[in-house]
């Protein structure tokens, strides 16, 4: 097939899976965090690429302190946990100024929080510099192994794929198993009531959009072992993510996580056999029609109006 | 009873505004500006065309389209697809590997034009054809999310998702679009030399004239039982389709409307400015569209075209001057708008105006002075 | 077999959603000109009912037939020009529209896109609007901005737009609900009035008021129908009376 034997398609398949995985947990991370704001709180952040970038700068910032103090083998988990903080407490911020007038009125929000994006971007392009730039990866993240040897599985796709892991297990547990998991949800299906029985709806908002915005810092901290991160670097993810969570079913952990899965692998594999660009527009327009067909998303559950 | 003028025109003050902005498009700005300025104009107003196309997708039917770029790219590739067929004639093209086809296709180890190029050969096909392709594109998706009752926010991300679809496709397809340099070096239009200074007075003034046409057909349509159920549909669906209206057709109707009205833009841009680029067709330009709908007032259409000619001319001037600055600019301008005057400037004008009856005031002193002007014509005969 | 007399015969209508059978195997009747209260507990499966009718929620098995046509196959807006008109609970209405729009809107002529863009205000038109508005007392409010009616205002343009629509099943879901004793009397006697040429399908929870209006009583329960019959018969129906003050 494709003037490959069927061992090499068996082995480009593996290579490109786990390239495909690299993106499956950039994606995942990032539809995880857009998930629980659009998914739960049916507000659409388009500024949602602009934390991840934050993540990214907070570890690239730190991996610069790193080599200064020579502790480049071990600051990495630093800085993952430093640009979820950094994230959450920008998400926080905003939500207190701008999103929280907002909650009635999507369409407003959409626009508001590009608006925001814009800022953010030339607020990056100021402070950091318009060129991309890259963090020093610790030793241990660098190289591959080989189980077969013609199979090349890079170290850091694997170590960003267990933080996707980690992180999901953690939203889950946290969302379904936890007391203030149980707040939030409960605020989410009837604020009303939520707030009558003394839940401050208000602090249990800022908290999950902080939520979101932290886990997308997350992302970025991720991104900065595949790539490197300019100003721009989150407006190329923003319209993925929104993807994977409308294609998941906005509402559904399960359904993010099939989603992201899926769309990472079909665009890489698209892509291996197709030019980039036409990777990413079967991906993409595949993507729409089954949407058109089935709006609710794929796993949407059946509700009663 | 409501007459063709009050339909048109949108009642006395609907009249007084139309006619100021047509005095300014066609009187004011020619006679001042100089030509190169009065080119900037001109493309601003092919901006405009989506601005009004938004006030009636968006501020009256509540459909907030991300991918307006989309029609306007479209109508204006249609155009610079038959102006590039035109400007490759076999002998200028004659250095070519293959002559008689665009340099781009040369370039890219084309031997002949595509089948999707050949109808734009002709002229009145072509300009049939930037009606109908950007309309039938919107009908397509209009019918694909409308019947399924998919809007709002869903709606608006899928159309984001499509006009990136679109622009990734072109930027793609080198030898068949241009790619991400677009389509170039346009020269003549049947003959006639569009790059002249004289061709460009006729185009601005053509490009002004169809903005004016097409704001008196969304008056039209706006004063019309469909405008009135637009502004129902958009407040309470459900109590509209429980009337006895099928909604989703009404959707898809005023779609296909702001699609066209955005590819007529989008087709005098080419001819006025020279090219037509797939960075026009995407997610930035889209959205910058909708904010100088949102500026200017998405409930207005001249508030509408005011805004993207105020908005595009502080780009202008701040973007040389001040590039940082104006990022945080526009920026902030979309949440100011957002958050503290949601109908724009026209919002704001329609509140002091009332206070001072700024219409009446104009169309007082308009009569007063045509009546002196008359009598003054009728003692010289 | 369903008998051609009847303006709306539901027969075994039964919807379940997830299991739980919100209208259970239901067979009702509705006379020419027959003014139909139906009461129940809440959660017995009313507004459903009227879901049904009128397309909003689709049901799982069992037929309605309006003037013998189906009416589960049509959606929602066939289902309002074959002659079927609903209000719903909160006064649904166009709160931007002035009373007149209101009303101008829901003039049946003009449905279709073409129809619209080309509609001519007529003076028919105009004669129905005031004639309606007469009906439902708001003739002196034509010119104010709906959402600054009262409540008992609101339900009774939203009837009135029902009105211009000229259906011959009118459905009312609680339309006293938040009205003042005054405002129910005057609603009662709108009511009585407008039956005389069409069908009307009320919901109501206020005892007096449905004595006032009801030729027959229906009531409902998990679904069922529990007792049919006039005001009188149902409420001395023993099985009733247990639903009612429970144990």
């Amino acid at each position: 097939m494709f003037g490959y034997t069927m061992d090499e398609v068996g082995n480009i398949m593996v290579m490109q899976g786990f390239s495909g995985l690299s993106l499956f947990s950039v994606l995942l991370l990032m539809a995880l965090g857009l998930a629980i704001i659009f998914g739960q709180m049916g507000v659409i952040n388009m500024a949602h690429g602009e934390f991840m970038t934050v993540g990214a700068y907070t570890t690239v910032f730190m991996s610069k302190l790193a080599v200064k103090y020579e502790i480049v083998n071990t600051y990495f988990v630093f800085a993952i946990i430093a640009a979820f903080i950094i994230a959450f407490f920008i998400g926080y911020f905003i939500e207190y100024l701008l999103i929280r007038h907002l909650y009635k009125r999507p369409l407003d929000t959409l626009l508001a929080t590009w608006g925001l994006s814009l800022v953010m971007q030339q607020i990056f392009r100021s402070t950091f510099g318009a060129k991309e730039v890259s963090a020093e990866l610790p030793e241990w993240l660098l190289g591959s192994f080989k189980p077969t040897p013609d199979i090349d599985i890079p170290i850091n796709g694997v170590f960003v794929m267990g933080l996707a892991l980690i992180v999901t297990v953690g939203v889950y547990f946290f969302m379904f198993r936890s007391r203030g998991g149980l707040r939030v949800r409960a605020t989410m299906q009837n604020r009303i009531m939520a707030g009558a029985v003394g839940i401050n709806t208000q602090k249990v908002d800022r908290l999950t959009f902080a939520l979101g915005c932290g886990i997308a810092g997350v992302a970025g901290a991720a991104f900065t072992t595949i790539s490197s991160t300019g100003p721009t670097t989150g407006s190329l993810y923003i319209v993925d993510s929104f993807m994977v969570v409308v294609f998941g079913g906005a509402a559904s952990l399960m359904g993010t996580i099939a989603s992201a899965f899926g769309i990472a692998q079909a665009q890489s594999i698209l892509q291996f056999f197709m030019t980039s660009s036409m990777g990413k527009v079967a991906t993409l327009m595949t993507i729409v029609i089954i949407l058109m067909m089935r709006p609710e998303g794929l796993f949407a559950s059946k509700v009663r109006k | 009873m409501k007459s063709l003028s009050d339909k048109l025109l949108g009642g006395k003050q609907g009249a007084v505004g139309l006619a100021l902005l047509a005095l300014l498009l066609f009187v004011v700005f020619p006679l001042w500006l100089d030509l190169f300025r009065l080119g900037l104009l001109g493309k601003y107003v092919t901006y405009a065309f989506v601005a009004v196309s938004l006030v009636l997708l968006w501020g009256n039917g509540g459909i907030l389209s991300l991918g307006q770029g989309m029609f306007f790219g479209l109508g204006g590739y249609c155009m610079a697809m038959f102006l590039k067929l035109e400007a490759s004639d076999p002998v200028s093209t004659k250095i070519q590997t293959t002559p008689g086809i665009p340099d781009f296709m040369d370039w890219n180890q084309l031997t002949e034009i595509p089948w999707f190029w050949v109808p734009f050969k002709s002229l009145p096909l072509t300009l049939l054809l930037v009606l109908i392709v950007p309309t039938l594109l919107a009908f397509i998706i209009g019918y694909a999310m409308f019947k399924r009752r998919v809007g709002g926010v869903y709606f608006a991300i899928i159309t984001q998702a499509i006009a990136l679809i679109l622009s990734i496709l072109i930027v793609g397809q080198q030898g068949y679009t241009g790619g991400v340099n677009g389509i170039t070096d346009l020269k003549t239009m049947m003959g006639w030399d569009i790059r002249t200074d004289s061709a460009k007075y006729i185009l601005y003034f053509a490009n002004a004239g169809l903005l004016i046409g097409c704001m008196l057909l969304s008056r039209y349509i706006l004063t019309s039982k469909f405008g009135m159920l637009l502004l129902a549909m958009r407040d309470k669906e459900e109590r509209v389709r429980f009337s006895g209206y099928d909604v989703s057709n009404f959707k898809i109707f005023i779609f296909c409307v702001a699609a066209m009205i955005s590819a007529i833009g989008g087709a005098m841009f080419t001819l006025q400015i020279g090219f037509m680029s797939p960075s026009f067709v995407g997610i930035v330009p889209s959205i910058e569209m909708v904010i100088f709908a949102a500026v200017g007032g998405r409930m207005s259409l001249i508030g509408a075209v005011y805004g993207t000619l105020l908005v595009n001319f502080g780009k202008t001037v701040f973007s040389e001057t001040f590039p940082e600055l104006w990022l945080f600019l526009m920026g902030g301008l979309f949440i100011a708008v957002v958050m503290f005057f949601p109908d724009g400037l026209a919002g704001i004008y329609e509140k002091y105006a009332k206070k001072f009856d700024v219409a009446g005031l104009v169309s007082k002193y308009a009569s007063k002075i045509s009546k002196k002007a008359s009598k003054m014509i009728g003692e010289i005969i | 077999m369903s008998n051609t007399d009847f303006v709306l015969a539901i027969e075994d209508l039964t919807v379940s959603f997830d299991g739980f059978k919100a209208v259970d195997a239901l067979t009702m009747y509705i006379d020419k000109n027959e003014l139909r209260v139906v009461i129940g507990p809440n959660g017995a499966g009313k507004t459903t009912v009227l879901d049904l009718i009128c397309g909003k929620t689709k049901s799982t098995s069992g037929t309605i037939k309006f003037k013998n046509k189906e009416l589960t196959k049509l959606s929602e807006h066939e289902i309002v020009r074959a002659g079927v008109g609903r209000k719903f609970q909160t006064p649904s209405i166009y709160e931007n529209l002035t009373v007149y729009q209101n009303l101008e809107v829901s003039y049946p002529v003009g449905r279709t896109v073409w129809g619209s863009l080309t509609f001519k205000r007529t003076a028919a038109l105009q004669e129905q609007v005031y004639k309606i508005a007469a009906e439902v007392l708001l003739t002196g409010h034509l010119q104010m901005e709906a959402a600054l009616l009262s409540h008992g205002q609101k339900q009774w343009l939203e009837i009135g737009m029902l009105l211009m629509q000229d259906p011959e099943l009118l459905m009312l879901d609680e339309p006293v609900a938040g009205m003042s004793a005054k405002e129910r009397d005057q609603t009662a006697e709108l009511l009585n009035r407008i039956c005389k040429n069409r069908s009307v399908l009320v919901i109501e929870h206020d005892m007096e008021f449905v004595k006032k209006i009801a030729h027959k009583v229906t009531v409902l329960h998990q679904g069922k129908i529990l007792a049919e019959g006039s005001m009188e018969k149902v409420q001395a129906d023993e099985k009733v009376i247990e639903v009612y003050l429970g144990h």
